[in-house]
């Protein structure tokens, strides 16, 4: 089922045992053609990312930190894109929006 | 990369949505601020600036409708061409309509109750930017309700049980978990809200709550099911960051606002911990396609993504993880068994079938609970086997015992003894009640005066208010009608699958 493992699950943590630049952050995102561009786009700009299959949903992880760059996402997909059009391809996530504006997203967690 | 091109000008997202949230609000002249917001003060919750609030998303009005129309357009398209196309012959199996008929019946009036309530708080909270964001997400849990009523009103044309979902859910026994935890937060104060339903259930565990759903639409081949999932999940992600900006935000306005933020984390993420039980054995029981064990699910999403993640980000506050986080955690490798043992038993009384799983499954069940399924839980259902193989169908006779917080049956087991019942009593007001678990024992003893008023299914009954003495009378007052219930084998629906899928097959009628 899964592309890549991930790490397993962590047992009963003591908060802030992780630093927020290791803990994971996630964006599930639906599995559809019209998001293909959007997943190369954030493969590229956040190279340590881990994709994993589900039925329906790609479930993209990475330490501390994703982020999505509107640019990257317009070169991929060949025309214009709005940061609001995220909207479009998100399920679920596991983090904090610290940024979304016209040009970015950001991911993360702040403590 | 091609070169971009210019774009067209128009103002900042940042400027658009702060014109939106501060520049359209304001001061009342002839009514003070306490006649115009009477609901904020008396929680003891203390706000110095409405301002602090913002949404990450920064939603505009034009925004909103854009993508949402957008949403539908996606999604419409689906139910037309899944309608057109039969789609529904081509299930993994009819069986798994038991899991739809559980979310139409459980899940989508708490859509509507969401509706009515983020209403409320979009009129009585103070900060302009909480309002607009309560009043999208009031929209929103409307237009989810629409949509599941319109995606799953398609297979009511071939299935039982989809019929009377919106009077079962005020009547049956298994709705009135997830109808008693919506009445009690509705019921509570509008910050109390806003940490029950915004942080706890949106943000804390929804992806226990609906993801599985969605993910188990997609295996078992329910395109309408799975589209809808998404399409309102979209606005669930939305709903997550209302629900940890809410926290935040009320973290950072007062220190004072720490402890009761607390209790109230403490409580609701047990509330809603117990109904996901329900899930817990859709998850593992009732998909013939099983995507991912609920153990496995809890794993990913609470243990790693909110207790490795979130919690430590809130410790910055002095927030605590939940208080019996770890009875969740104990108990992750017996909960379904535990749920579905009770479903089998009882849906005789249940507007869905159910059925001892398959030796397949059953290997299944075994690979992901290599610690307790063989040992406990498989001889169960191998004893329903033999029976059934030799023509019986064991229901349980009698009505259980329900939990005054949570309202399932008292069939969860203790979590360092699998062979002894968790049971908990409580006194109040000179008369005894009974409690599940720890948790809901906590909850109960932190207000004693709001759950004695519990409506319990099953006194009710006792009390002669559902229809009559017997079984038939309360069945007839449920709405349930004869093969909504019982064993999925030989029943209305199994019978009509098979027969659309014989070589010589009738055209499907509609019911």
């Amino acid at each position: 089922m899964s592309e890549q493992a991930t790490s397993g699950p962590q047992a009963t943590p003591s908060p802030q045992a992780t630093p927020s630049t290791r803990r994971q952050v996630g964006i599930d995102l639906q599995d559809a053609e019209e998001n293909r561009a959007l997943v190369d786009a954030i493969r590229a700009d956040n190279p340590e990312l881990t994709i994993r299959h589900l039925p329906g949903l790609l479930k993209l992880q990475a330490a501390g930190r994703m982020v999505i760059n509107r640019e990257t996402v317009e070169g991929k997909l060949g025309r214009e894109w709005d940061t609001g059009e995220f909207q479009l391809a998100l399920v679920s996530y596991a983090g904090n929006f610290s940024e979304w504006d016209d040009d970015q997203i950001i991911v993360s967690w702040e403590h | 990369m091609t070169q971009a091109m210019p774009r067209k000008r128009k103002l900042p997202l940042k400027e658009r949505y702060a014109l939106l949230t501060r520049d359209l609000d304001w001061q009342p002249s002839y009514v003070g601020k306490e006649q115009l917001y009477p609901y904020t003060s008396y929680e003891g919750i203390k706000v110095h600036d409405w301002d602090g609030w913002s949404d990450p998303f920064r939603l505009t009005v034009d925004a909103y409708y854009k993508y949402q129309a957008e949403k539908d357009k996606r999604l419409y398209a689906v139910l037309d061409s899944f309608a057109q196309s039969q789609g529904h012959l081509a299930l993994s199996d009819a069986s798994y309509l038991n899991a739809i008929k559980l979310f139409i019946q459980g899940v989508t009036p708490l859509e509507y109750a969401a509706h009515r309530h983020f209403a409320y708080l979009a009129r009585y909270l103070e900060g302009p930017a909480p309002r607009f964001a309560a009043l999208c997400q009031s929209v929103d849990e409307l237009r989810h309700a629409q949509t599941q009523i319109h995606t799953i009103s398609n297979y009511n044309k071939y299935y039982g049980g989809f019929h009377s979902w919106s009077k079962m859910h005020d009547r049956v026994w298994y709705l009135s978990v997830p109808k008693s935890l919506f009445d009690d937060a509705m019921s509570a104060g509008p910050f109390e809200f806003l940490i029950s339903i915004s942080f706890s259930f949106e943000y804390l565990l929804t992806n226990l709550l609906f993801v599985p759903f969605m993910s188990g639409a997609s295996f078992n081949g329910d395109m309408p099911t799975m589209s809808f999932g998404f399409s309102a999940q979209s606005d669930e992600s939305r709903h997550m960051t209302l629900g940890l900006e809410a926290i935040k935000f009320l973290l950072e306005q007062d220190e004072a606002n720490v402890p009761i933020i607390q209790g109230w984390i403490d409580k609701w993420f047990w509330r809603a911990y117990r109904m996901s039980a329900l899930v817990a054995g859709m998850m593992d029981y009732m998909l013939p396609k099983p995507v991912m064990s609920w153990k496995e699910a809890f794993e990913l999403y609470f243990e790693d993504q909110m207790l490795g993640g979130l919690f430590p980000d809130l410790d910055f506050y002095g927030i605590k993880p939940p208080r019996h986080v770890g009875d969740a955690i104990a108990e992750k490798d017996h909960l379904s068994h535990q749920v579905y043992k009770i479903l089998h038993n009882f849906s005789f009384a249940a507007a869905f079938t159910t059925s001892t799983p398959t030796e397949e499954h059953s290997r299944w069940l075994a690979s992901q609970y290599p610690d307790t399924y063989q040992q406990l839980y498989q001889p169960v259902w191998d004893r329903h086997r033999r029976i059934e193989a030799a023509g019986g169908r064991v229901f349980f006779q009698g009505l259980p015992q329900l939990c005054q917080v949570c309202q399932i049956p008292m069939a969860f087991t203790e979590t360092d003894d699998p062979a002894r019942i968790s049971f908990r009593r409580s006194d109040y007001r000179g008369e005894t009640f009974h409690t599940c678990s720890n948790g809901c024992q906590w909850v109960f003893e932190r207000e004693p005066e709001k759950y004695v008023q519990a409506w319990l299914p099953v006194h009710q009954i006792y009390q002669g208010h559902c229809g009559g003495p017997t079984v038939p009378d309360v069945l007839a007052w449920y709405g349930i009608q004869d093969g909504d219930n019982g064993e999925y084998q030989g029943s209305p629906d199994a019978r009509s699958w098979a027969d659309w899928h014989a070589s010589n097959p009738s055209p499907a009628p509609e019911r």
